[in-house]
């Protein structure tokens, strides 16, 4: 039988594809080309699977949802929001639920790369939905799917789990679904479970620049603390690019970034403030730390064969930058991949040609 | 909308109300000039003109135009026009629009181009030919001594024709010489730059992030002559110390003493001396400044510039500190950077395109790179002493109280005072123009200091819709982006061409000549308004460059790759808005310089002499 849980390590990994879910399987093949991510495990899809059983056992339901039309909005909100509460109302199936609270325990017990607070028993853990049709460079699900940072306790961690679950039927993604087409049987989503880190700073990055689509550029935002307030467009980031060629930074931004998302284990959990005045204006990243980033990110986009998009995160500490970069997230970028232009020059029978043909249209 | 003034709004700078005075008519704007777009070429003039310096306009923009627009007929582009307001040179690009003209001139472009880049090599061994002609011949141009009596030979030869007949010969062969120089300077100059604007625009297309200073670096040249004068000043440092010599270079010790001392040191001081005189033929005709001014002298001229850098040479000869330019690497570098590009090309097609521009541009480059030294430098140095002689002739006669003044008449002006002295000197009587002249140069040098205070707007004009001109784009950075910067400056940030990569904080030095290197200290960053060959010694002292001229090609943006500090060039100002002991951030990555802290004195530097 497949696997309930598996541990990030070797999600997505060989022989076991399809059950960890795009982000789950993405993020087990970073930690296996050497990137360091955040420790956890991915409750698979056969996890889903077992639950949606007990949920929807003759699968009437999915047809439902399958034969809704793309265009009616307010059918389709009645009828996935119904089967939303179905699944979140639905107790986890009892193996289901054993296999998880095992997975989480030997996850708190697992050493941590943020050395965050060690005398905090519980640091809480990230719920990341992991869908199977999500995160492919053909059809990007960016965004519609759900995060919860900061959960805390077993009961809570499986409270999250079927959130995440239910999530495969949001309103925007079924009528997505729908207006693609995509068959609702077959459809599964997995659950990524990874101790949280309080970064000092996180964002975004491209290995390609994608305002021009240079492909000789990493590009990188930032913002400090947790990148929420990046990807929730809470904060204008600092923006900065690296020549892959030179390694030089040739650009940077540096903006003034009003809000911080923060998180401490304990009480407080995720926050959400202004910014103290002193940091609002400075820059996030070191170039040590930008180049450090630059360079990860040229590791995984050479270990993919295609340019990425990262999701980073940079731990606090005295530790090298380079040491202290994690990813949660890389797949292929989809919106310059769709429009490389068409060949810029060809060869000319002399080398003067160039010149001579250039100079006969205006510059 | 906002835009720039207009020339016609541009008021005389009070107390020089008649600088118009000083320079020919065919400078002036005209009322129809209102609908050009003009900008300040702050890059070859970023000080008032002194009148007899105006040539340095007139003669580059007449052979340049001619070269474009007749000679091989570019296509999209014919001369430059310049004009003067308030002593400043402003300049336009007359670009060639309409698309059956273009097509019409491009038949004409294409055999004529085809030419030259095909017989590159060939044509450049002439071209140096030619150079050294010119050169040959402007120190071969005499200046009439106007003895009493003519010598007895002048007789027994039947010469016929007494010395004074030469004075406007032998002038006007100086001019004619210089207007040779410039005409053979632009004959190559705007096909290699034609070639390597193709190369940029293919690589601003293929990577649309690339810097200026990226692309450069794949075309510079790594043995070029601009490098050669600095190479020479270290090999006589080394050989000082190998001799045991080198406690005559002393800090502060003066060049004619220094030489004067060698003498007294047997074979040593004789090894040297002749090593020192090899390499001031040619090297030390390398000038302290670009060539566009009369005071640009050349190291020969003034060797107080070679000898301040060889006590420091020597000094780290001795410490064990002196290194070689590391010109393996520096090749490995700049091959790692293109094949790093190349890669990243979308073809096999690309990639060949690509090997095709950029060999051509590695052809024309060593031209691109070394013309300066033959024109600016070496011819240029010479033709403004000789120029200078005629001053001194001038002088003797009491025409002017001493031989600079020559250089605050303009060229046609010269006629006339050296006609005057033909005359006088025939017929025996003093020169009327001892009490013409002097109060019209005293005036002119006045008010050329008062004009030095005016800030001239970068541009005048309205704003173009597009910037069509090659040169324009290359030679001056004019584009769109720097013309917003113009429009929208800010108050406590100088912005230029972002030349060498990095970003850098630290005590901001305001050097206006390089004969004050001597007050730098290490680690602060220098702010100067050109930097030339005869400046690098100071490179090893400081973290950072700002320069008010320059490209991203410039001597100081290629110095400061070299040494992999930041560099912004180009800014036109950064030495009047930024004073020494301001704490400041050059930013070379973008290409501007933000004052921190003004902690500097407001007392200026001494200004370069004029």
């Amino acid at each position: 039988m497949t696997e309930l849980t598996q541990p990030l390590s070797e999600a997505g990994g060989a022989g076991v594809a399809g059950v960890a879910g795009g982000k789950g399987a993405s993020l087990g093949e970073l930690a296996r080309a050497g990137i360091a991510v955040p420790d956890g495990f991915v409750v698979t899809t056969a996890a889903f699977t077992a639950a949606l059983a007990a949920v929807d056992p003759d699968g009437s339901l999915r047809a439902s949802v399958e034969a809704l039309p793309a265009d009616d909005v307010p059918l389709i909100a009645e009828r996935a929001g119904a089967f939303r509460e179905r699944i979140r109302a639905a107790p986890v199936p009892r193996e289901v639920a054993a296999a998880i609270t095992s997975a989480y325990a030997a996850t708190l017990r697992s050493p941590d790369i943020s050395d965050m607070s060690p005398e905090e028993p519980d640091p809480g853990v990230a719920v990341r939905s992991s869908a199977t049709a999500e995160d492919s460079a053909g059809a990007s699900f960016a965004g519609l799917a759900d995060t919860y940072l900061g959960v805390r306790g077993a009961a809570s961690v499986l409270e999250h789990v079927r959130r995440c679950w239910a999530s495969l039927y949001n309103d925007e993604s079924v009528a997505y679904r729908r207006r693609i087409g995509v068959p609702e049987t077959g459809l599964a989503m997995a659950v990524v479970v990874q101790r949280m880190i309080a970064p000092r700073a996180a964002g975004v990055m491209f290995t390609r620049s994608p305002v021009t689509g240079d492909r000789s550029v990493v590009a990188i935002e930032g913002t400090w603390g947790l990148g929420s307030a990046l990807v929730a467009g809470d904060v204008t980031p600092d923006s900065f690019a690296v020549s892959k060629v030179t390694g030089e930074i040739t650009a940077r931004r540096v903006s003034a970034k009003e809000r911080l998302h923060a998180y401490s284990p304990g009480a407080h959990g995720v926050t959400v403030s202004e910014t103290p005045e002193h940091l609002r204006r400075e820059p996030c990243l070191t170039d040590a730390e930008i180049v450090a980033l630059a360079s990860a990110a040229r590791r995984v986009e050479a270990h993919y064969g295609v340019p990425q998009d990262i999701e980073w995160a940079l731990l606090d500490g005295d530790a090298p930058a380079e040491s202290r970069v994690v990813f949660l997230q890389s797949r292929p970028e989809t919106v310059w991949a769709s429009r490389d232009a068409a060949q810029i020059a060809t060869p000319l029978p002399r080398p003067a040609d160039h010149v001579l043909s250039r100079f006969t249209r205006p510059l | 909308m906002d835009g720039f003034p207009l020339p016609s709004q541009i008021g005389d700078v009070p107390g020089a109300e008649d600088w118009r005075s000083m320079y020919p008519y065919f400078t002036r704007f005209q009322p129809e000039d209102d609908k050009r777009f003009w900008f300040y070429n702050s890059m070859h003039f970023p000080e008032p003109m002194p009148a007899f310096d105006t040539v340095t306009a007139e003669i580059p923009y007449q052979a340049i135009g001619s070269n474009t627009a007749r000679l091989f007929v570019f296509p999209t582009t014919l001369g430059i026009e310049h004009r003067i307001v308030n002593g400043r040179v402003y300049i336009t690009a007359n670009p060639v629009l309409d698309p059956a003209e273009v097509e019409r001139r491009a038949a004409a472009f294409g055999p004529r181009a085809a030419h030259y880049y095909e017989n590159w090599d060939a044509l450049y061994e002439g071209w140096k030919e030619r150079l050294r002609g010119l050169i040959n011949e402007i120190e071969s141009v005499s200046v009439p001594e106007l003895p009493e009596w003519e010598p007895e030979s002048a007789v027994f030869s039947a010469r016929g024709v007494s010395q004074n007949h030469y004075l406007l010969e032998n002038f006007r062969k100086c001019l004619d010489l210089y207007s040779r120089a410039w005409h053979h300077h632009t004959e190559m100059l705007m096909l290699g730059y034609g070639a390597y604007v193709v190369f940029f625009q293919f690589c601003t297309e293929a990577f649309p992030e690339i810097s200026d200073q990226a692309v450069a670096r794949m075309v510079a040249g790594i043995d070029v002559i601009m490098y050669r004068p600095d190479d020479e000043l270290r090999r006589l440092a080394r050989l000082a110390v190998e001799l045991g010599i080198d406690d005559l270079f002393a800090d502060g010790a003066d060049p004619g003493q220094t030489l004067s001392s060698l003498t007294d040191r047997g074979d040593s001081g004789r090894r040297w001396l002749d090593a020192f005189a090899e390499a001031r033929d040619p090297w030390f005709h390398v000038s302290t400044g670009d060539g566009f001014y009369h005071h640009h002298l050349s190291w020969n001229d003034d060797l107080t510039v070679p000898f301040a850098a060889l006590t420091g040479y020597v000094a780290a000869v001795k410490a064990g500190t002196l290194h070689d330019r590391p010109t393996e690497e520096l090749r490995a570098e700049r091959d790692r950077i293109a094949s790093g590009y190349r890669s990243l090309l979308s073809s096999a097609e690309e990639q060949a395109a690509f090997d095709q521009m950029l060999g051509l541009c590695r052809l024309v480059f060593p031209f691109v790179e070394d013309h300066k030294f033959y024109c600016e430098h070496w011819f240029t140095t010479r033709f403004f002493q000789k120029v200078k002689a005629f001053g001194a002739l001038l002088a003797r006669f009491g025409v002017l109280a001493e031989a600079d003044d020559v250089f605050q008449l303009r060229h046609t002006e010269i006629d006339q005072a050296l006609s005057d002295l033909s005359l006088a000197w025939a017929a025996g009587s003093p020169p009327l123009g001892g009490s013409h002249w002097p109060p019209i140069v005293a005036e002119r040098k006045r008010m050329l200091k008062v004009l030095r205070d005016w800030s001239p707007p970068p541009a005048l004009g309205p704003v173009p819709e597009a910037l069509n001109d090659p040169a324009v784009r290359m030679l001056w950075g004019v584009t769109s982006e720097r013309i917003e910067s113009w429009l929208h400056p800010s108050a406590d940030e100088v912005v230029g061409v972002a030349a060498s990569a990095g970003v850098v904080e630290g005590t901001a030095r305001v050097l206006h000549d390089v004969n004050e290197i001597g007050s730098l200290r290490e680690g602060e960053i220098l702010v100067c308004p050109v930097t030339a060959p005869s400046w690098a010694p100071v490179f090893g002292k400081i973290k950072a460059a700002v320069s008010d001229i320059g490209g991203s090609m410039s001597h100081a943006a290629i110095v400061a790759r070299e040494y992999g500090m930041p560099a912004v060039v180009g800014t036109g100002d950064a030495t009047r808005r930024i004073r020494t002991g301001d704490r400041i951030r050059v930013d070379g990555d973008r290409g501007t310089v933000r004052v921190l802290e003004g902690h500097g004195s407001s007392e200026h530097g001494p200004e370069a002499s004029s």
